[in-house]
């Protein structure tokens, strides 16, 4: 198993910039995430380090060794694909061990390692199924067994479980996360979900554009987004920004919004002009008291919570408060948020502010 | 129920339509079964008027084919008992066989030239189909253009060039200069036809072979190719009918050495008047080698003409 070192790395397909400069290192057995939306550089980032593309400038070191430039097949890294890509024209057995065939390893020996991997995949009985007629899961497992067979340094997983409808995914998704914590293999999977990702991964690289937006654990991620666009990305439903214009000074805990003081996390450097006073909907709250009012325009019941969208001076949010406070359409209600929850932004570059609540984070990122 | 939805057809409406498909396979087969029986008719059966469907088969017209044969006088068939069957029908015409015909060897020449210039364009035409599939090849769209020229003149306008070309290169008249030929002219519809089906087959089998620990080259001849089977298989046979059925370079480029059979079988009406059932026994025993071909393609054919139809 291995510890993965990506070096400003940068891929261009003629004169589209896929990946921009990008750093970011996966440490040994972490399960690493790629996250961002479609066309975002997270494939191809992903299929850089499994060599299925070479990166137009940087380097890729794994367990120290620079692999940038080398050919897939020695790497030793494994991939399981989108739509699982399992060879059509040979059943499950064949499948899980074409790539033990191509190390030269003795037939008794690689009979006895596909039965060891299909028991640990629940697959044993599935063997000699031509792979035509496979359920989805089951030819996920097949893609996993392949991947695992040879007790590659890596796994790279794309989209694994894109193919999968969405009862079977959440079933699939514990039992990988099971797998990886059995076997401890450092494993990079792309995905644009981001339940998904902050479900399984220990850390995340959140992509946009061909940049690499963020880099840390799903909570730091969560709540200490550094950048408005991971706010937005991250979260159902996303954090809210309320948009307004003004002044703050390092060391400030207050801003001026909309006429009200409210409170903020103390920042650590300054700004002027446009600014987005961000919070996330478990941050609001309403409360009689306030006097920052707001006017309900719906509410969605969702069982323990409730979705409650407002109209405020600042535009449009959305707070989840307990399904059992009554709201109603139309009817005008005071706002108060949780201060030290609260990120600001700076709207030109969309680049959050400084502050105590995010200032370890973005040092690292 | 909508209208679309799909209901299992009545049983007369299975009916009529097993007699239309039956109907229209015996109007196409009828020049095939008319070739076949005149093979067994008398000359004189042949050109009877109003047609006979009813008649005494005779292998005469097999005989022709395969044999010349002399008139001899009298005393000398007294002398000369016939030898064998094919001997006695041709003894009531005083007759007597004095040897094989060149149509074995004109068929063997079509057999060589056909599968060969197949082979070769096939061979040929799936690694350029590859490479044109899968590779950032320069100028793409107009090399693929440049390669479908070829086959965008009638053969009557190269002929001469070509008919130069190979005299001066010692070509003319030869089985490699005929599968050359014949497989420059199969290439373009080869790389064509095999780079839809390649582009069929997800880039990602040949990325997981890749993965897999194999080369590039390895992952296209045990992955790629096993999926490319159909197309090529389909392929193949519109390249062995095209060389198999090839008249009008065949009649000019060749003569005493590689003729084929086309241009071959048209010769015989002029040995001895008008022996259709001779040409029609030629023609039949020309057809058999693309039928067993098609035959043993044949799983592959359907699927290849119906290819993309269905999504997988």
């Amino acid at each position: 198993m291995a510890q993965i070192v990506v070096k400003n790395v940068r891929k261009m397909f003629g004169d589209f910039t896929a990946v921009r400069e990008s750093s970011f290192t996966i440490e040994d057995g972490e399960f690493f995430m790629l996250l961002g939306p479609s066309g975002c550089g997270k494939t191809t980032t992903l299929r850089m380090i499994a060599g299925l593309e070479l990166p137009t400038s940087g380097e890729i070191y794994l367990d120290g060794e620079e692999i940038s430039q080398r050919p897939p097949s020695e790497r030793d890294i494994a991939f399981v694909f989108q739509m699982f890509a399992l060879y059509p024209h040979m059943n499950v057995r064949k499948n899980i061990s074409y790539p033990l065939i191509s190390q030269g390893m003795p037939r008794a020996a690689v009979k006895a390692k596909v039965e060891e991997v299909a028991g640990i995949l629940g697959i044993n009985d599935i063997l000699d199924s031509p792979v035509g007629g496979l359920s989805g899961g089951d030819r996920q497992r097949v893609a996993l067994g392949r991947a695992i067979v040879r007790e590659p340094k890596a796994f790279m997983m794309d989209e694994p479980l894109g193919a999968l409808d969405a009862e079977f995914r959440e079933h699939m998704a514990e039992e990988l996360r099971a797998l990886h914590d059995r076997m401890g293999a450092t494993t990079v999977y792309v995905t644009h979900d981001q339940l998904e990702a902050m479900q399984m991964g220990d850390k995340i690289v959140v992509m946009n554009n061909a940049v690499i937006e963020q880099f840390g654990t799903p909570q730091e991620i969560y709540d200490k987004p550094a950048t408005m666009f991971v706010a937005d990305f991250i979260g159902s439903p996303s954090m809210n920004f309320l948009p307004f214009e003004g002044k703050v000074e390092p060391g400030s805990e207050m801003v001026r919004l909309n006429g009200h003081d409210e409170a903020v996390p103390r920042l650590m450097e300054g700004a002027e002009g446009d600014l987005v006073f961000g919070v996330r909907p478990e941050h609001v709250f309403l409360s009689d008291g306030s006097e920052y009012r707001a006017r309900v325009l719906a509410a969605e019941y969702l069982g323990t919570t409730q979705i409650v969208t407002l109209q405020s001076p600042n535009g449009e949010l959305k707070a989840r408060i307990d399904a059992r406070e009554v709201v109603n359409p139309g009817e005008s209600v005071g706002l108060q948020f949780r201060s030290p929850a609260v990120t600001l932004f700076e709207k030109s570059t969309g680049r959050a502010l400084r502050s105590a609540l995010n200032d370890e984070v973005l040092s690292n990122g | 129920m909508s209208s679309f939805s799909v209901t299992e057809p009545s049983n007369r409406s299975k009916w009529i339509a097993g007699f239309l498909v039956i109907t229209y396979a015996l109007i196409t087969m009828i020049p095939l079964v008319w070739i076949l029986l005149t093979g067994f008719k008398s000359p004189a059966d042949a050109i009877s008027y109003p047609p006979k469907v009813v008649f005494d088969p005779t292998l005469e017209g097999y005989v022709n084919l395969f044999t010349t044969r002399t008139r001899q006088t009298q005393e000398f068939l007294e002398a000369n008992p016939p030898q064998n069957w094919a001997d006695e029908i041709v003894r009531q015409y005083d007759m007597v066989i004095v040897g094989p015909s060149k149509f074995g060897e004109r068929f063997m020449n079509s057999v060589i030239i056909g599968f060969g210039s197949t082979f070769l364009s096939i061979f040929l035409g799936t690694l350029a189909a590859y490479a044109f599939s899968r590779f950032k090849v320069p100028l793409k769209d107009d090399l693929l253009f440049f390669i479908l020229s070829t086959r965008m003149m009638p053969p009557v306008a190269v002929a001469i060039p070509i008919f130069l070309m190979f005299r001066n290169l010692g070509l003319s008249d030869t089985h490699l200069g005929m599968i050359l030929l014949y497989t420059g002219v199969n290439i373009s519809l080869a790389v064509w036809l095999l780079k839809g089906f390649i582009d069929e087959i997800p880039r990602e089998y040949e990325e997981a072979a890749l993965i897999d620990g194999y080369t590039r080259f390895q992952a296209f001849y045990k992955v790629v190719l096993p999926q490319a089977a159909t197309g090529i298989a389909s392929t193949a046979i519109f390249c062995l009918i095209f060389a198999w059925n090839e008249y009008a370079f065949a009649v000019l480029l060749t003569s005493a050495n590689a003729q084929t059979a086309p241009p071959f079988i048209p010769t015989i009406i002029g040995i001895g008047g008008l022996d259709w059932p001779a040409v029609a026994a030629g023609a039949t025993i020309f057809l058999i080698p693309v039928m067993i071909f098609t035959i043993l393609m044949r799983k592959h054919l359907l699927r290849g003409i119906t290819f993309g139809a269905v999504r997988k």
